[in-house]
């Protein structure tokens, strides 16, 4: 109890305060920019994050997020452009609306449901981390090996396109994660007597390459015409929900708690958990003819979704340092920038910290409900903000950013090469997410698995001599092996056929 | 606010760092006359860090003007040793060089040694400890040399990564005990705190970082620590015996830190940095937080700090090539 008064007081510092009102007002913008993502928001705000004291830090973050995700929506609504990925999944069926003249009935549909993800999202992550870590500070380097193991192969997956490539990816951000001095003998790797490339290629910098540069260099190189002002004035934003929501609340408590669950999965964010959630709704409706022409059941069960997924990813984030998605992915980095390494032992030694994060989560999500009401009545401004002016300046807080976390030109040019390199990947449908958790993950794999074969005298056995290891890499075998089982059967199968 | 101010830091030597540029170097009647960079070549959070950023607010008070922590990771410290090392010798940039200076060229990671420095002061010791996990049967450092040795192979031991500096604690403890140094093998680990993390979840059997990095865990209960590497028992820890206490052995062994800068620093600089150093590390603010956090406090400015790091060289290389830990 005492604990939770400390990280009470932590947030509610009017400076902790202050920055989150301002961090939900640039979040809100972002996200409503079509082409800038609730990532990219996360990455541009580490140079301020740098200045910050760790709860303030990760309070703007989710706060960032939380809203951005949301305002992807304003765009999706008037425009038919997702404002995020997040939106993509429901941005036909909430553009039908607006035609059939109910704009703020979707926008405020979203808002509504966004809200209650977001505070679903923060009700697990504020139970099940803790839970998780307590049990967690049993794990050993088998369990940590297995745990990484699941989370790379969840990202393979899950990932958008073909397997192939998203296993393509996945090695590619595993070769980055080798650079530097190995964690084992001590040995330097692919430095090339360069003594910047001995730290290795340190993430955050990488991370803003590849979501923020990217996306500028895709800009630079697209024949975009500016977009088109939406004409739609606004009406009640809340009017009329209370039925709505009344009438779909099946649909609101499936589409957050699925949300959670897909934000918990490494590599999965609130893009596939909107998608999943939507679908599902879809299937499991009475009138599924109606969904795509303007019918709120899939809004309602999607736009929960998206918003529960944020929170949920940061369970594995902090409980294991593996990113449930790829806005943790780099609060990771800011988590160890912090000193707040993320694992179990942090809810030992730090435990006000991340209740304080806990917290922030619920602040941001009713911050959100006044705030996304003004960012509605306000989207036909927001939106006619030009993106050639908009994209210099997020060049610029990308090598700032990436400047300052080393103070050295090093981390600038690593944010531009692997800004290249994802944009090319990107381009030719390489999905960028596996690579990212490769790059987070390839040490931990690493490192976990050298530490275990010293452990176990160098034997393979050691994998699956405690429980919990030999459950976590049953799982993993299963994981990998099923799709070769399942293909073997269905040769099997089709063998048989022709000679019936 | 402590925010605001790094912020009008960062600020200030923003411009400060253009108008540098803009004008020849001024002579130094007045040093400093601009901000000071203090590098510290490990991880925010950690004990380096914590006690480079203490000395840096100290610094500024007594210096009148801002001096900017900068945290350069990785490679075991090489890229932060090598930055404090290889930036202009004006005082303008300084750094926290760590024990590490004396290991990384027996490692063959790089030709550093401690003359390439401008030694300022050392200012802070944590000798070894030896803890074990709080439901271990082993109540004194002798149980654990003996078993290690009944046994030899069978207990894993952790603390940081290969060939890091409790890596080297623990082995010259074995082999003066006259087992063979990797009569525990060691279990490599990125610091301290994931080594105590293995001890807690009943990976490692033993872990020799310092005993404050442990206190966490072991107020926690789940640690418990049997004794410490170094002459003297710590204040902030006086029931733990020493070694000698525990088993007759005269093993100790440390880490340490100082401020050192370039070589080849203007005079003038090093002995204002020193003389302010000092006024530093006799404050009663300091000598708190030094206390309090039970880091080791030790006062030996420029040539005795010198003399420390040739000393600290010399040992340590002894004891990696008997380890085979050098290159």
């Amino acid at each position: 109890m005492d604990t939770i008064l400390k990280a009470f007081a932590l947030v509610t510092e009017p400076y902790t305060l202050g920055v989150m009102l301002m961090a939900a007002m640039f979040g809100l913008f972002v996200g409503a920019m079509p082409g800038l993502t609730a990532t990219m928001a996360t990455a541009l705000l580490i140079p301020f994050t740098f200045f910050m004291d760790p709860v303030p830090a990760i309070a703007v973050i989710v706060t960032a997020v939380a809203t951005a995700i949301f305002a992807g929506d304003i765009p999706g609504a008037l425009l038919r452009i997702p404002g995020t990925p997040a939106s993509a999944a429901y941005c036909d069926e909430s553009y039908a609306m607006t035609q059939k003249g109910l704009a703020e009935r979707a926008l405020g549909i979203g808002l509504v449901t966004s809200v209650i993800g977001g505070l679903t999202g923060a009700v697990v992550l504020s139970f099940s981390a803790p839970a998780l870590a307590e049990f967690a500070i049993q794990f050993s380097s088998f369990e940590y090996f297995w745990l990484a193991c699941l989370g790379l192969s969840c990202a393979v997956i899950i990932s958008t396109g073909s397997t192939i490539k998203g296993f393509v990816s996945l090695l590619i951000g595993l070769f980055i994660a080798t650079i530097g001095i190995d964690g084992t003998a001590g040995h330097p790797r692919f430095t090339f007597g360069s003594i910047e490339l001995m730290g290795g290629v340190s993430f955050i910098p990488a991370m803003i390459g590849m979501f923020a540069i990217s996306e500028v260099l895709r800009y630079v190189a697209s024949t975009r015409k500016p977009l088109p002002v939406p004409q739609q004035s606004m009406g009640s934003v809340f009017g009329g929900l209370g039925p709505i929501l009344r009438k779909y609340k099946t649909n609101v408590v499936q589409g957050s708690s699925i949300g959670a669950v897909v934000g918990i999965l490494p590599g999965a964010g609130a893009d596939i958990a909107a998608w999943i959630s939507y679908a599902l709704a879809k299937k499991r409706s009475k009138t599924p003819e109606k969904f795509g022409t303007g019918h709120p059941e899939g809004l309602v069960a999607a736009g929960s979704a998206n918003n529960a997924s944020v929170a949920g990813a940061w369970v594995p984030a902090i409980v294991f340092g593996i990113p449930g998605d790829s806005i943790t992915a780099i609060v990771i980095g800011v988590l160890y920038m912090k000193g707040m390494n993320p694992g179990p032992m942090v809810f030992v030694t730090n435990p006000e910290l991340i209740y304080a994060v806990f917290i922030a989560f619920f602040i941001a999500n009713l911050a959100l409900l006044p705030l996304g009401f003004v960012a509605i009545r306000m989207s036909r401004q927001i939106l006619k903000v030009p993106q050639r002016v908009l994209m210099p300046i997020i060049l610029m807080f990308c090598i700032v950013g990436a400047f300052a976390i080393n103070n050295t030109v090093f981390g600038v040019t690593v944010m531009l090469i692997l800004g290249v390199l994802a944009y090319i990947m990107e381009e030719n449908g390489f999905p960028v997410a596996p690579a990212i958790l490769g790059i987070v993950l390839g040490s931990m794999i690493e490192d976990n698995f050298m530490a275990s074969m010293i452990k176990a005298d160098g034997s393979l056995s050691g994998f699956f001599s405690r429980p919990i290891a030999a459950t976590l890499g049953v799982v993993t075998i299963l994981l990998w092996t099923a799709p070769i089982i399942l293909a073997l059967k269905r040769m099997v199968q089709s063998k048989r056929q022709p000679q019936r | 606010m402590l925010n605001r101010r790094k912020f009008t830091t960062a600020a200030t030597i923003a411009a400060a760092g253009f108008f540098a540029a803009a004008t020849v170097t001024p002579a130094l009647a007045d040093y400093p006359e601009r901000p000071i960079t203090l590098i510290v070549p490990w991880g925010a959070g950690g004990g380096t860090d914590a006690t480079g950023r203490m000395i840096a607010g100290l610094l500024e008070d007594e210096l009148g003007k801002p001096v900017t922590v900068v945290n350069r990771t990785g490679g075991s410290g090489v890229v932060g040793h090598s930055a404090i090392a290889n930036a202009k010798p004006d005082g303008y940039t300084i750094g926290v060089a760590t024990v590490e200076i004396g290991m990384m060229h027996w490692a063959g990671l790089t030709e550093l040694t401690g003359e390439d420095y401008t030694p300022i002061a050392l200012y802070n010791f944590d000798p070894a400890g030896l803890i074990v996990s709080a439901d271990s049967e082993w109540e004194t450092a002798e149980d654990v040399v003996a078993a290690v040795k009944a046994n030899p192979g069978k207990h894993k031991a952790s603390g940081t990564g290969q060939g890091g500096i409790w890596h080297l604690a623990l082995a010259g403890m074995l082999a003066d005990a006259g087992a063979a140094p990797d009569a525990a093998p060691w279990v490599p680990s990125k610091g301290a705190a994931p080594a105590l993390q293995e001890l807690a979840a009943g990976g490692v059997d033993i872990v020799t970082p310092s005993v404050v990095e442990g206190a966490a865990l072991i107020e926690a209960g789940k640690a418990k620590a049997l004794a410490v590497m170094s002459d003297e028992r710590l204040g902030a820890f006086a029931d733990v015996p020493t070694l000698k206490e525990a088993t007759g052995s005269d093993w100790t062994m440390a880490a340490w830190r100082g401020i050192a800068g370039p070589k080849g620093m203007p005079e003038e600089a090093t002995e204002k940095l020193t003389a302010a150093l000092e006024k530093v590390w006799k404050s009663d603010e300091f000598q708190d937080f030094m206390k309090g956090r039970g880091f080791g406090l030790v006062w030996k400015p420029g040539d005795e700090f010198a003399q420390w790091m040739k000393d600290s060289d010399a040992s340590l290389g002894s004891v990696m090539k008997a380890v085979g830990l050098a290159k």
